[in-house]
């Protein structure tokens, strides 16, 4: 079946759409790991300069799988695999 | 570049890596692109630094002022740095993880001065990946022997040889994807704020610029000089 350039550049655009809902995972985890941090600093104030350090790495390192979906949709725009 | 983007704007969004001349080597078409001056230009800034660092510090005194106290105060942070995860192998590591920081700090920042982070291109990315991968893969074939390594592929059980080997291969590939991905996630973001919203884009983008290219790409330089140093420690094992 022969698709028209134009059908195709749409579907992209749906996909690269789609592909970016992966951001509500690492958004979750942030959130968790946020408030978990908010609790070990009401807990012992005084490691909060370690408890930060460590919560912003983990927040980089969970924040992996919605760039994963960001680079598919920027794939998908920019690079136009499928077309 | 994409229609959608470019009907809503000026034809002035423009975050792509440009080719400025190209030349044949065996058969192969090879271009110097943006990505090589601005690597370029970054490492002219370090190697000027340092050139000004062994000044400062080959007429030392007792008593630092100046720039001979920047100097060890980013000596002190980096070795502090590599001792607090790595433990007693910091000594060996700490030159390569200190040059991989400031290189990859240097990069993101880069954004500020209106270059297009080299760090925003895969080819740099992945380089600093297979770099870690293989100091990696060094380290473990030197501190537990064939035998070590083989035992590791084979886990639990030998069945899931394939499966650690995957988990093996996929380490350079998120290490240099993640890097990649934030900052052409913000090199785009940018590019946008300032091409979408033309004369309304003056003076207030600075806020973005402090949290795209400062806080996110100190943040990502960390974790990947933390992950690196991880993965090695990991490595060398307990021996």
């Amino acid at each position: 079946m022969e698709f028209n350039q134009n059908f195709i550049l749409g579907c992209s655009a749906i996909g690269a759409g789609l592909a970016v809902i992966a951001g509500i995972g690492p958004g979750i985890g942030q959130g968790i790991a946020a408030g978990h941090a908010a609790a070990a600093v009401g807990r012992n104030p005084g490691a909060k300069s370690d408890i930060t350090s460590t919560m912003l790495l983990g927040q980089a390192v969970a924040e992996t799988t919605g760039l994963y979906g960001l680079l598919i949709a920027m794939l998908l725009l920019f690079v136009k695999p499928l077309v | 570049m994409g229609q959608g983007i470019l009907l809503s704007g000026g034809a002035d969004i423009d975050f792509m890596v440009h080719g400025i001349f190209s030349y044949e080597i065996f058969g192969q078409t090879v271009w110097i692109t943006t990505t090589h001056v601005c690597v370029l230009i970054v490492f002219l800034l370090i190697i000027g630094f340092c050139l000004a660092a062994n000044r400062a510090v080959k007429k030392a005194d007792d008593v630092p002022k100046g720039f001979q106290n920047v100097v060890e105060l980013i000596v002190e942070m980096l070795d502090g740095m590599v001792k607090s995860t790595m433990g007693k192998n910091a000594t060996k590591f700490a030159n390569y993880i200190g040059t991989i920081f400031i290189f990859i700090l240097i990069s993101n920042i880069s954004g500020l001065f209106g270059l297009r982070p080299p760090t925003a291109d895969y080819g740099v990315t992945l380089a600093l990946g297979v770099m870690t991968f293989s100091i990696i893969h060094f380290n473990k074939f030197k501190h537990q022997h064939i035998s070590g390594v083989i035992k590791g592929l084979c886990d639990p059980w030998p069945i899931w040889a394939p499966i650690n080997l995957i988990g093996d291969v996929a380490v350079p590939i998120s290490l240099s994807l993640r890097l990649f991905a934030n900052v052409l996630s913000g090199t785009v973001m940018m590019a946008l704020v300032y091409g979408l919203l033309s004369w309304i884009a003056t003076a207030w983008p600075a806020v973005l610029h402090v949290y795209f290219d400062l806080f996110s790409g100190a943040i990502q330089t960390y974790v990947f000089c933390m992950l690196t140093m991880t993965y090695v420690t990991d490595a060398i094992g307990e021996s």
